[in-house]
């Protein structure tokens, strides 16, 4: 089994439709199934859903002193919105829980594998 | 061997032929038994080494491809114990084929178990880049040489190499399964391999290489029409394919110029490649539901049936870009129809749907729009027309013929992706 995480990728301004209260209803519904689905396929490791970029805080080290800057780190209208990780026997298997996202958070998603450090 | 002596003598060229034609079976069943790639293709290479020492003067073994299966696997194993990883990756080759001593690979495989079909779907899996998948399906099934692949694509062998690696590392970290996909994948994993195979043959008619990308792509193509028989996608690319070069002796001059499809000698046409391709193309047109591939090859197959350009059956073209275009509505079809829609309708008509589209980056679409207007008397629109595509012309030859601002009654040749070749 492999580790895959799942990011959920926003772009920031994006003109897009906003969803209607009852659009995000059913997404959130959605989502949800998709939480119980993914955990009683043992495929489930962890989900996060995260808070706006600007919320965000930067620490760096550099020459053994900490400077903290405000966030984020990257200057891109892409950011990171929530992310899942799961388990996956191979890529196909990753996928396949990915497409059952982007439908449920109606967002891309990317898939990446998790390296593995063989002990 | 007692066959020694009666064997043909081999030179070094044969036996690289030979070793190419064979090379992809192998690769794809040693993946399949070590699970890695890298290690099936290290020891094809080995024992493409082993052949070069040996077939020379020892002839051609009974069968090549079982002996190149045999080999590479024995030299696998060899460098495998020679490894620390021997117990890890031995204990693999035993649980992936269970109390087999022979090389796994029988000499006639069940088509359904060719490893060759799992090995194009992880080839041309749709989480590489097309470039990657290309590189990919030349080099592991195709069994051409990193620099051959790079001479092919007119990139360094560095360059080649490092996608080939990065493809690979992809394939291993991400877990690109080696398996043909199931019915319910099947169309959304066969488009990018049809894809690849298509882009090959094209590169191929382009391609100023001495390396002969259009066989190897019918090579591929006829492969896979094979092993998915019941794939009417797959049997209309092999078509598409034949009937296309079914053209070549005539679509060149001695200097490497293009002839139109209106101005080639149509005696010099292939007639077995033709009746091989309009076979295919009659039993698809029993289906109902025609894909991109069956339909192009159907226009093909129209034109391959006229004698002379003005016995073209246009109308049936026509009928059969009506199709393509409300399967695939992408100005490129539309432009190609219109093209089509002139021989029935006249230019004007034609004109009137080619000024509509948005083509504007597309050469093809100024080399109609010049053709239209010069059949239409429009001769200063013409020559601006004409010049616009020659400065857009890929090739020097496509350049000089648009220069010479289009001298007989003839189509522009327009290539396209998923391509109508009405004119190659």
């Amino acid at each position: 089994m492999t580790k895959y995480l799942l990011s959920v990728h926003s772009v920031e301004g994006e003109v897009r439709p906003r969803m209607t209260d009852e659009e995000m209803k059913q997404s959130w519904k959605e989502v949800q199934l998709l939480h119980d689905e993914m955990k009683s396929a043992g495929a489930w490791v962890s989900t996060g859903a995260l808070h706006e970029p600007d919320t965000a805080t930067v620490v760096r080290v550099a020459g053994g002193e900490v400077m903290t800057t405000d966030g984020p780190f990257a200057e891109s209208k892409e950011h990171l919105g929530g992310f899942y990780v799961i388990e996956a026997k191979d890529l196909d298997a990753a996928l396949a829980w990915a497409s059952k996202a982007a439908a449920a958070v109606r967002h891309p998603i990317e898939v990446r594998p998790f390296r593995v450090f063989e002990a | 061997m007692s066959a020694r002596d009666a064997a043909p003598k081999l030179d070094q060229a044969e036996v690289g032929r030979i070793f190419r034609e064979e090379s992809g079976r192998s690769v794809a069943g040693l993946i399949r038994v070590f699970g890695d790639i890298d290690v099936a293709e290290d020891a094809v290479q080995e024992a493409f080494a082993v052949a070069l020492r040996k077939w020379p003067g020892e002839g051609l073994p009974p069968n090549p491809g079982g002996w190149i299966t045999t080999t590479a696997r024995n030299l696998a194993i060899d460098r495998l114990r020679r490894q620390s990883r021997e117990r890890e990756l031995l204990g693999e080759v035993a649980v992936l084929s269970p109390g087999n001593d022979d090389p796994g690979i029988p000499p006639e495989v069940d088509s359904v178990q060719d490893d060759r079909l799992r090995l194009i779907f992880t080839c041309c899996h749709p989480a590489l880049s097309t470039e990657a998948q290309v590189a990919l399906t030349l080099r592991l099934l195709g069994g051409m040489s990193t620099n051959e692949v790079a001479r092919s694509f007119l990139v360094t062998e560095p360059t080649m190499a490092q996608r080939l690696v990065r493809a690979k590392r992809k394939i291993k970290a991400a877990r690109i399964p080696y398996r043909v996909p199931g019915p319910d994948e099947l169309p959304d994993r066969l488009r990018p391999v049809l894809a690849v195979v298509y882009l090959l043959y094209n590169a191929g008619l382009t391609s100023s290489s001495e390396l002969d990308l259009r066989s190897e792509a019918i090579r591929l193509a006829r492969i896979l029409a094979t092993l998915m028989a019941d794939e009417p996608e797959v049997a209309g690319l092999l078509a598409l394919l034949l009937l296309i070069e079914s053209r070549r002796a005539s679509r060149l001059r001695p200097d490497g110029s293009l002839v139109l499809l209106g101005e080639q000698d149509r005696k010099r046409w292939d007639r077995a490649l033709i009746e091989e391709g309009q076979a295919i193309v009659r039993r698809s047109l029993r289906r109902s539901q025609l894909g991109v591939y069956q339909l192009q090859a159907a226009i093909n197959a129209v034109h391959a049936d006229a004698v002379t350009f003005e016995q073209t059956d246009w109308s049936q073209i026509v009928a059969l870009y009506d199709q393509l275009f409300a399967i695939t509505p992408t100005p490129v079809v539309a432009l190609n129809r219109a093209i089509a829609i002139s021989e029935v309708r006249g230019p004007a008509a034609a004109l009137a749907l080619v000024d509509h589209l948005d083509l504007e980056n597309y050469y093809p679409f100024h080399a109609t729009r010049a053709d239209l207007l010069r059949r239409l008397g429009r001769n200063s629109e013409a020559a601006a027309a004409y010049e616009r595509a020659a400065a857009m012309a890929p090739t020097d030859s496509e350049r000089d013929f648009f220069r010479l601002g289009g001298r007989a009654r003839q189509l522009p040749r327009v290539p396209e992706h998923p391509s109508t070749s009405t004119g190659s």
